[in-house]
């Protein structure tokens, strides 16, 4: 079993909601992401999302787009990313990684040497947010065969006959964006969400994860009502941002926060 | 010519229903923007041969834009270049001044018919910002345009049109803070804001439909040129020729000739500082193909796929990628794709300023300045039209600037 699926059985077993936050690899500084993954592990966190820089972040808003900009000015690759994803799995067996990221990167790399790269590195899935599934027929299988989980976005926006060839393409989760916006957007649509949700899981068993907007255990706890997984980036970045270098700082905001949202998940849930 | 395609009068018409030429072009965008994409296309496909769209696009052609821009015998600097004989299609006679209201005022009347209140749009030397608020103050729409900092900086005349004209203008911070970081901020509006907004994409690029729906729009260039054409020289034209940035004023002249088999076509980009010195804006000539903006196409980048910082004296050809359909003309053989550098582009400037008293936007002058070396290799019998896709009032301060003299 792969390890996102395990991670996701253990955890609907014990009765608990995944949390997984993203950090943009290489920001602030490249030395501060692999202590940073291990950190968010200790305070909660069930898989992390690792955003791979790119120069022309579209769907991302403000603070993710600095936080690529500051990890570019380090010149972080493609290929440093999966160095820092090996390094982490030198001491978390466990713990899945997925990347974030563009599809140009990628098509400069080229897609086998990539998905077998990302195999080799640890990595558990990819999300790929311009590579919809129709564009997607080369790279999608080089995936799969390594063993990738090709992850894809639901929008609210996105009909159902989309939703149903999206999840017959995906594996390991679901994303389900839950506003109409860019990352970090500050209009989440609570109702909405759970709506959708709701029709979403009549065509897929595969584990639903909400993202874009979650800002902290409030909206996390409200958002998890329904989902299987919460996301939490732009939040975390901006600690990243506020921190301004100092590792230490950075580190034990990001940790305050995923503890006080991981207690608030855990203590919504009647036992 | 390419193994596939036997004769130029067969070439495939595309793109595919997916959007594709060949390998290029396509649908490369986050799920959060199908929905829209989609509501367009469906929009597009129905409205694009309607009689009653057509009848009042081609109305607004007429009586707004001011078409058909004349096709000018430009003798004298014919004369001069001693070899073939250039006409200039006069797309710098338009209202507003550029090519880019043909667009503009197509995608303003869709957007109309699909029941969208507010219109967004990126620029790059503003001349698509300036059409698109343009089109937006006469039909009363909400207008927001992007526009790189830099940009706004060094087309200052131009912000100050698009703020008479009712719109918003946004400096884009982010980036490289020029026109694809526009593009960038476009689309972020455009997810957010996706129920009520329709944006007006200014050049053959981005996610399909919209490389071949700025194309069609822009084909009354060539349509217009072709027949005026056989009507003064009773014959087709040699050669044609037109700048490529993004590439619409290039698609909209070449599209209707196609598959006239005796055309050769020329897209001219910037080469900047030089190819060879990396300042520039040329991904056909010098960069490789990769996906940006919504499809697949040449780009300027570098070896971990990050998207290249352009340099170019003309803000309008400054981007790092390229409309798919010119990707695909090149790989097939049927257009021919150049640069010239900002000296050569200067140089014509000057050139159709003081020998045909017709002052040209930059980006035009890099289409003058390769027809200029282009005609001395052809006969007096042959004739070349070339694209003078914009007037250069706006480029003033930067020609001023760059002959040392401040206003």
């Amino acid at each position: 079993m792969s390890r996102i699926a395990a991670t996701f059985e253990r955890l609907k077993s014990n009765n608990r909601k995944a949390l997984i936050p993203y950090i943009t690899a290489g920001d602030y500084t490249p030395e501060l992401t692999v202590p940073l993954m291990h950190a968010m592990v200790e305070a909660g966190a069930n898989i992390i999302e690792l955003g791979v820089p790119f120069s022309d972040p579209m769907a991302d808003g403000p603070v993710i787009q600095k936080a690529a900009e500051r990890a570019l000015e380090h010149n972080v690759s493609l290929r440093d990313v999966f160095e820092m994803v090996k390094a982490f799995r030198m001491q978390d067996k466990r713990t899945p990684v997925i990347l974030m990221g563009y599809l140009n990167p990628i098509e400069a790399m080229g897609y086998a040497e990539f998905a077998s790269a990302a195999a080799n590195a640890g990595v558990d899935g990819v999300l790929t947010v311009d590579m919809p599934p129709e564009e997607g027929g080369e790279c999608i299988p080089l995936l799969r065969e390594q063993g990738v989980d090709p992850i894809f976005l639901i929008a609210p926006t996105s009909t159902a006959a989309r939703i149903a060839s999206l999840v017959s393409n995906a594996s390991g989760f679901v994303y389900y964006v839950s506003l109409k916006g860019v990352t970090g957007a500050g209009h989440l649509d609570v109702e909405g969400a759970a709506e959708k949700l709701k029709s979403i899981r009549q065509v897929t068993d595969l584990p639903l994860g909400v993202g874009f907007g979650i800002r902290d255990a409030e909206t996390a706890v409200a958002i998890g009502k329904e989902a299987d997984a919460i996301i939490v980036g732009s939040a975390i970045v901006k600690k990243i941002e506020e921190g301004a270098g100092n590792p230490a700082l950075i580190t034990a905001n990001i940790v305050a926060m995923l503890s006080s949202i991981r207690g608030a998940l855990d203590q919504s849930i009647p036992n | 010519m390419s193994d596939c395609v036997k004769s130029w009068a067969e070439l495939p018409d595309l793109p595919d229903s997916k959007g594709h030429f060949g390998v290029y072009g396509g649908l490369f965008v986050a799920e959060t923007l199908m929905a829209a994409l989609d509501e367009l296309r469906i929009a597009y496909e129905k409205y694009q041969h309607d009689p009653e769209f057509i009848k009042e696009l081609d109305k607004d052609f007429q009586d707004y834009v001011g078409r058909p821009s004349p096709l000018y015998h430009a003798e004298r600097w014919s004369q001069q270049l001693g070899g073939a004989q250039i006409y200039l299609k006069r797309e710098d006679l338009n209202h507003t001044g550029a090519h880019k209201i043909n667009n503009t005022i197509g995608q303003a009347l869709l957007a109309k018919r699909m029941g969208k209140t507010r219109i967004i749009a990126e620029t790059g030397a503003g001349q698509h910002g300036v059409a698109t608020a343009t089109v937006a103050a006469r039909l009363g729409l909400e207008c927001v345009v992007y526009m790189g900092a830099v940009d706004v900086e060094r087309q200052a005349q131009n912000v100050y049109r698009m703020k008479l004209l009712g719109a918003t203008v946004i400096p884009v911070e982010s980036g490289t803070k020029t026109l694809k970081d526009a593009l960038n901020e476009a689309m972020r509006d455009w997810v957010t804001h996706i129920d009520d907004t329709f944006y007006i994409i200014g050049t053959v690029a981005g996610p399909h439909p919209y490389p071949a729906m700025v194309r069609d729009f822009q084909s009354i260039i060539g349509r217009e040129a072709r027949a005026q054409c056989i009507e003064k020289t009773a014959r087709l034209p040699d050669a044609l020729v037109a700048c490529v940035g993004g590439g619409s004023n290039a698609m909209g002249l070449f599209y209707p000739f196609m598959r006239d088999e005796s055309v050769e076509m020329y897209g001219v980009e910037a080469a900047g500082d030089g190819l060879e010195t990396g300042n520039h804006a040329a991904p056909l000539c010098a960069g490789v193909p990769g996906v940006l903006h919504g499809n697949r196409t040449y780009l300027m980048e570098d070896e971990n796929g990050q998207i290249s910082h352009t340099h170019s004296i003309s803000a309008g050809l400054d981007y790092p990628g390229v409309g798919p359909e010119h990707a695909w003309l090149k790989d097939v053989g049927r257009a021919h794709y150049v640069a010239i550098s900002d000296d050569e582009a200067m140089a014509a400037f000057y050139a159709l300023t003081q020998i045909e008293g017709i002052l040209p936007a930059l980006e035009s002058s890099h289409a003058l300045a390769y027809a200029m070396k282009l005609a001395k290799t052809m006969s007096k019998d042959k004739n070349i039209i070339v694209n003078l896709s914009g007037r250069g009032d706006k480029d003033i301060h930067t020609v001023a600037t760059r002959d040392g003299i401040e206003f």
